[in-house]
């Protein structure tokens, strides 16, 4: 294998004020996948983001994000997509689509403009008129419409109906680049259960399971939906 | 098609595109639609369709161009070959059932003649996923 890791982490510890939140966490993570980050509350999950994201300092470690530690060179080419919304409420989708082009080199705003239209988005609406969907599905155009090499999605379909998930992992997946990382977090694992290769359970900031997502169905004879719910009981 | 969340993927889209090339969905010598497309149609991931889509390769059902794309194969004994298997499949699990519940052969025969004509419209296994909604509520 001598494709360059997309992720590589060793030994990552993080304390919040004698709290540990990641424990000596490992990964290595290969691009051009899909990866479903897993794990009860408080397991870890958004910590590790935003530190891969290069938004949280003071851990222990070694991190390494598309080749660079978490800072200036890795945010270029890293989009991260946190759980809390970001934009001003009294932004208009046009008005988030120039921040990001100001932001980011790697933005490309055409395609952002044609996700707000894919998932239906009012133009002339602010983003404190929209719904909580409305909301998700713009940050997420913004967020997918990096060129990047990886993408860091926290929890980007929580509190969506089904209806509104199907069309934003529509729009996930026919926006990613064959050679990206995507790694999405979520507690709900049957909303990304089919379009996932391979998942990552966590629990108390370290890596519980790490497999490929049919190689595991196939050793297990149940969905992950199932394997989560029966490795997180036992 | 109806993906079982508790089996490996990319072995039902095996099953799935197998069927469609011997049901004549996927026609011979016809170009068979991109991965991204079928990932989308489907909801699943890529790379999961690019295995299966290796997979039907590889059992000489589809074949690849440098160029153009993946095509089914125009071979007909291939397509024969695919539909006896998968209906060699369907047999084996109708004849499991049937003994398992305490048919005799000949039972099984007449039942399978007696319901044959309730399927001459079977309804299309591929029907597509739910369309997404396209405008915000």
């Amino acid at each position: 294998m001598n494709t360059p890791l997309a992720i590589e982490v060793t030994g990552l510890t993080k304390s919040y004020r004698g709290r540990t939140a990641l424990d000596g966490l490992d990964l290595r993570l290969a691009p051009g996948q899909i990866v479903g980050l897993m794990g009860d509350n408080g397991s870890g999950k958004t910590t590790l983001l935003k530190i891969l994201a290069g938004v949280l300092a003071e851990w222990e470690g070694s991190v390494r994000v598309a080749g660079h530690a978490p800072g200036p060179e890795s945010k270029a080419t890293v989009s991260f997509l946190p759980d809390a919304s970001f934009l001003p409420d009294a932004h208009r989708p046009a008005d988030s689509i120039d921040l990001y082009a100001r932001f980011f080199d790697d933005f490309d705003p055409s395609r952002a403009r044609s996700m707000v239209e894919f998932f239906g988005l009012p133009w002339d609406r602010t983003l404190k008129e929209m719904s909580k969907g409305m909301r998700e599905k713009l940050q997420i155009s913004l967020a997918m419409s990096r060129r990047a090499r990886v993408y860091l999605l926290d929890e980007p379909i929580s509190g969506v109906d089904p209806a509104s998930r199907d069309v934003i992992l529509r729009g996930i997946l026919s926006n990613f680049d064959d050679d990206a990382l995507l790694l999405i977090s979520t507690h709900l694992i049957q909303d990304v259960e089919q379009i996932v290769d391979s998942v990552l359970f966590l629990r108390a900031g370290s890596v519980l399971l790490h497999g490929g997502a049919d190689e595991l169905r196939a050793e297990h004879g149940m969905s992950l939906d199932a394997l989560f719910r029966k490795v997180y009981t036992s | 098609m109806q993906i079982d969340d508790s089996r490996p993927i990319w072995a039902q889209l095996v099953d799935e595109f197998r069927r469609r090339i011997v049901a004549g969905e996927w026609a011979a010598g016809a170009r068979v639609p991109s991965v991204r497309e079928l990932a989308l149609d489907l909801g699943v991931n890529p790379n999961t369709v690019q295995k299966a889509l290796g997979e039907i390769d590889r059992l000489g059902l589809t074949a690849t161009e440098r160029t153009a794309g993946r095509f089914v194969t125009a071979d007909e004994s291939a397509v024969a070959g695919g539909r006896a298997a998968l209906a060699e499949a369907t047999a084996d699990r109708f004849a499991a059932e049937a003994r398992g519940i305490g048919m005799s052969l000949a039972e099984a025969a007449d039942l399978l003649s007696r319901r044959w004509a309730l399927h001459d419209d079977a309804p299309d296994a591929t029907a597509s996923r739910e369309k997404p909604e396209r405008k915000a509520p």
